[in-house]
């Protein structure tokens, strides 16, 4: 049944309230399940040959050898993957991605895998293998292979989203352009322009579960596969796509998922496992390490832009511009549009252009982390942003209220707003008691503004209740940091029970309809909407039954309070029904009472974050330490605060580390020097302050409950509001991203002349 | 395989188990004794997932062999619970909401006890530095400060009744 999607400012009795997430005891004794933890019986154990090159010819793979050593029981190469594909070029590539096809393309690459009867001897026969590679010119720097005369990473691509069509080959896989107004004569009127050049280095979503997975396939084309993933579903998909089976016979489950911000949204060596369980006929466990894990799996664009923005003496905005160069490594991506869509999505702009170029290098594909793009294109506006104020001798804070986007903003990316909270978060920041902190020697303050779209998508729930009337609700989405605690709330708050009787379980592939991944924030957004849904069609068969117990019209019957009540005088005698009642009596009255939705949950609202920071940057090491940290978004409404409030202070770690610390460091040879969490350093317990946290509930009109998304938009802002502090800290403006030790001694240095 | 034959103790109970010379601690612990919460993020020692005690002394499970656990004592979280009794940093890490995806958990949790044993009244700053060989992506770390300041609190007015 459909149901009105729109906000109805309805009252809560559970929704909202800090109860203790049903998984905890799982996860606290270690008993959870996550993608390495399970076993089957006679099972191999698969390990993958990767690519000591940045680009190569694969001239010839001799596994003779290998298959030679006793214990080794397949071993796949790209040969082993025939074209399913039927010409769709994105499936190709993420197959090409897998295994490489006759040419490597990044150091980590994968060109061959062995299943043998224990890591030891798998480990051995990937030595046995002799990989003949004619080495081929890389770019791994993204302006750099832009530029003229840049080895070319495909021959096929030509760059979309621009007239006349290209006839010749180039790196630049897409242009997209996003915007409105006249620019020109917007920058013609405005008093003062500033412009700035920024850099940001490659992250990696940096989960501390590497990908892992135990695959069986069968001569007859069915399979399982567990895995630890975003999308069960999405990667049944894929998989089925990949290697030519029927979707309904691969059923996908997904483990416990141990972190994935974006990086388990997409298969890296599913495929390759279920090949070699095909050839093998058994089942097939392959774990990454974290050297693979940071190789071949993962981050996001490193990026190049050139931010613009003009405006008059009063303090309002004339035009605005943005190029933005962001790599996407061998394979093309979406992730320069997302930078230029985001890129002033907080502000109410007449003019406004930005241009993304997505760009092919030498490095692995890029993958979706935590706010796609959008903490890039943020640090270089909202950068430009904190120098225009200066200029304009006005406060960052009031600038930016100044220029705020309100309900009605056309977005400089399309649409027009709803109901925003960018607005508020802003005031909220500047009425914040950290403003009042005083600042000592070498410490400065910064703030910045964050967007971020959100998602909905596909959605299928199911909702069974048992014979005692407790509650089975069943997901098809991940729970990635709590969901599960939330969506028990959602049911226990429709039917009027206790949140203790629900039970929430992530089902598989086979127990419900398609679910898309969960990505863009959905989770408790959409899983939600189709719960609240599913629990009211639960209702409507509660009532049937309570009708047909009164034998009186169901018109009659009203659910109140997780009772069936009987309207009317006439009915004054028949006391009320409670769900457990109705329940109890089920097997008699027709028999299982379930309720069932399936939705495509469209109208996620969109989300606003202000961050607020206090830094000390010790002028001698150029190391910078986080003293306060606040952040400040529109959460639509919070389910549960403590998980929302978890996933504000989990972006803004990331997006410190990202902003001091974290990068991809690569050699002339075009190979990742720091693979490893040694000198890959993410943010550890004592870099970090305590984060304070304010949730703002702005209602999101198109949820019941006016839900958006909360998980991405936390990491949109801190890596412009850490640059605007340590600007603010050293007296010199940073544009290149992180700003570790020696770039911000660099930077120190350089302006001292 | 040239295995060799090792008994130790693993959460009070005695255990024997052959394994080839080579083998880490972790692996025996994972996939010999089934004791799979005990986590791998990195098989470096970088981030604390597989954190254990062998005789008390907090070590990384990754870089152990199994056959240093001959005639030691090895405790992960398996054994934090008594009977059926959650430790109370396992109570408080649930009422803090100190875990997100909570794979990183056993070892902080592990982490945190040995911590606490060592310093009944730690600091914010002792905390941090206490748990710094542990990573966790999903938090930001403050709620599993403050899941270690409660539980640490608790375990002292325990202490004194």
């Amino acid at each position: 049944m459909p149901y009105e999607t729109a906000y109805t400012n309805q009252g809560f009795n559970l929704v909202g309230s800090r109860v203790n997430r049903p998984d905890g005891i799982d996860k606290v004794t270690g008993r959870a399940k996550y993608g390495a933890d399970v076993n089957a019986a006679g099972q191999l154990v698969a390990k993958v040959l990767r690519s000591p090159h940045a680009h190569a010819l694969i001239k010839k793979i001799d596994t003779s050898k290998a298959a030679k050593l006793p214990g080794v029981k397949a071993i796949v190469t790209g040969d082993d993957f025939p074209d399913h594909t039927g010409g769709n070029r994105s499936m190709m590539d993420i197959l090409e991605n897998c295994m490489a096809r006759g040419r490597a393309l990044y150091d980590g690459h994968a060109v061959a895998a062995v299943a043998a009867i224990d890591g030891e001897t798998a480990d051995k026969a990937l030595k046995l293998i002799k990989v003949t590679y004619k080495k081929l010119p890389h770019v791994t720097d993204v302006d750099a292979a832009m530029a003229e005369g840049a080895p070319i990473i495909h021959d096929w691509v030509r760059t979309a989203g621009v007239q006349p069509a290209p006839t010749t080959a180039s790196n630049v896989a897409q242009r997209s352009e996003f915007g409105h107004g006249d620019v020109e004569a917007g920058f013609a009127q405005a008093d003062i322009v500033v412009e700035k050049t920024f850099k940001t280095e490659q992250t990696h979503q940096g989960y501390i579960e590497p990908h892992a997975c135990l695959a069986q396939l069968g001569p007859d084309g069915s399979g399982e596969l567990w895995v630890t993933t975003q999308g069960h579903f999405t990667f049944r998909n894929v998989c089925s796509t990949l290697l030519g089976l029927d979707v309904a016979k691969l059923k996908v489950t997904s483990s416990e998922i141990g972190g994935g911000f974006g990086g388990k949204t997409h298969v890296w060596t599913e495929p390759v496992a279920l090949q070699l369980s095909r050839k093998a006929n058994r089942p097939v466990k392959l774990v990454m390490t974290r050297d693979e894990v940071f190789r071949a799996s993962g981050p996001t664009s490193s990026t190049s832009i050139d931010v613009k923005i003009g405006a008059k003496k009063n303090g309002r905005i004339t035009a605005a511009t943005a190029e933005l160069r962001y790599q996407s490594g061998a394979f093309p991506g979406m992730w320069a549009m997302f930078g230029a869509m985001t890129s002033f999505a907080c502000y109410d702009l007449k003019n406004v252009k930005s241009v993304g170029y997505d760009v092919l290098v030498n490095r692995p594909k890029v993958a979706a982390y935590r706010a796609p793009s959008a903490p890039m294109a943020a640090f270089g506006v909202e950068s430009v942003m904190d120098m225009l104020a200066a200029e304009l001798g006005m406060d960052a804070v009031e600038f930016r209220i100044k220029n705020a986007a309100k309900k009605g903003t056309k977005a400089s990316y399309g649409p027009i707003y709803g109901p925003i909270g960018i607005g508020p978060t802003l005031q909220a920041v500047k009425d914040h008691p950290h403003m009042k902190r005083r600042l000592g020697k070498n410490q400065g303050r910064g703030m910045a503004c964050g967007f971020w779209f959100n998602f909905g998508g596909q959605t299928c729930t199911d909702l069974n209740i048992g014979v005692d009337g407790s509650v089975n609700l069943t997901v098809g989405t991940v729970d990635v940091g709590g969901s599960r605690a939330s969506l028990a709330l959602i049911a226990a708050e429709e039917l009027g029970i206790d949140y203790d009787q629900v039970r929430v379980t992530i089902g598989d592939t086979n127990s419900l309809g398609h679910n898309d991944t969960t990505e863009g924030s959905r989770g408790t957004f959409s899983s939600g909407m189709a719960t609240i849904f599913a629990a009211r069609n639960a209702i409507e068969v509660l009532k049937q039954r309570a009708a047909a117990t009164w034998d009186i019209p169901v018109d009659q019957v009203v659910w109140e309070a997780g009772e069936a009540r009987a309207k009317g005088k006439q009915n004054s005698n028949l006391p009320p029904l409670t769900l457990k009642e109705i329940a109890a009596k089920s097997p008699r009255t027709g028999g299982p009472i379930a309720g069932h939705n399936e939705v495509v949950a469209d109208g996620a609202g969109v989300s606003f974050a202000s961050h607020l920071v206090d830094v000390e940057v010790d002028p001698e090491t150029g190391s910078t330490r986080v003293l306060r940290y606040t952040v400040i978004q529109d959460a639509g409404k919070a389910i549960h605060p403590d998980y929302v409030e978890g996933q504000f202070q989990g972006g803004a770690a990331q997006g410190i580390g990202w902003a001091l610390n974290e990068e991809y460091i690569y050699g002339d040879d075009g190979c990742l020097q720091n693979p490893g969490f040694l000198d890959y350093r993410i943010p550890v317990c004592s870099d970090l302050p305590f984060i304070d946290t304010q949730i703002l509930e702005i209602p999101n009109p198109n949820h019941p409950y006016g839900v958006r998304g909360v998980g991405e938009t936390s990491i949109v802002p801190p890596l412009a509001a850490i640059g605007n502090a340590v600007s603010n800290a050293v007296g010199v403006r940073m544009n290149h991203v992180p700003m570790s030790p020696p770039r911000i001694l660099k930077a120190i240095e350089d302006a001292a002349g | 395989m040239n295995g060799v034959t090792v008994s130790t103790t693993v959460n009070g109970d005695a255990v024997q188990f052959v394994c080839p010379p080579s083998e880490s601690l972790l692996d025996v612990l994972r996939n010999r004794l089934n004791l799979t919460g005990v986590k791998e993020g990195c098989g470096t020692g970088d981030c604390g997932a597989c954190s254990i005690t062998l005789d008390g002394r907090l070590v990384c499970a990754c870089l152990v062999l199994g056959a240093e656990a001959e005639g030691r004592e090895v405790g992960t979280v398996e054994g934090m619970s008594e009977n059926g009794e959650l430790h109370p940093l396992q109570v408080q890490f649930i009422e803090n909401a100190a875990l997100q995806c909570g794979i990183c958990t056993p070892g902080f949790l592990v982490a945190a006890k040995a911590l606490l044993e060592r310093n009944p009244n730690p600091t914010e700053e002792e905390i941090r530095y206490g748990l710094a060989g542990n990573l966790c992506r999903c938090t930001g770390y403050d709620k599993i400060v403050r899941a270690v300041q409660a539980a640490a609190k608790i375990m002292r007015k325990g202490r004194k009744s």
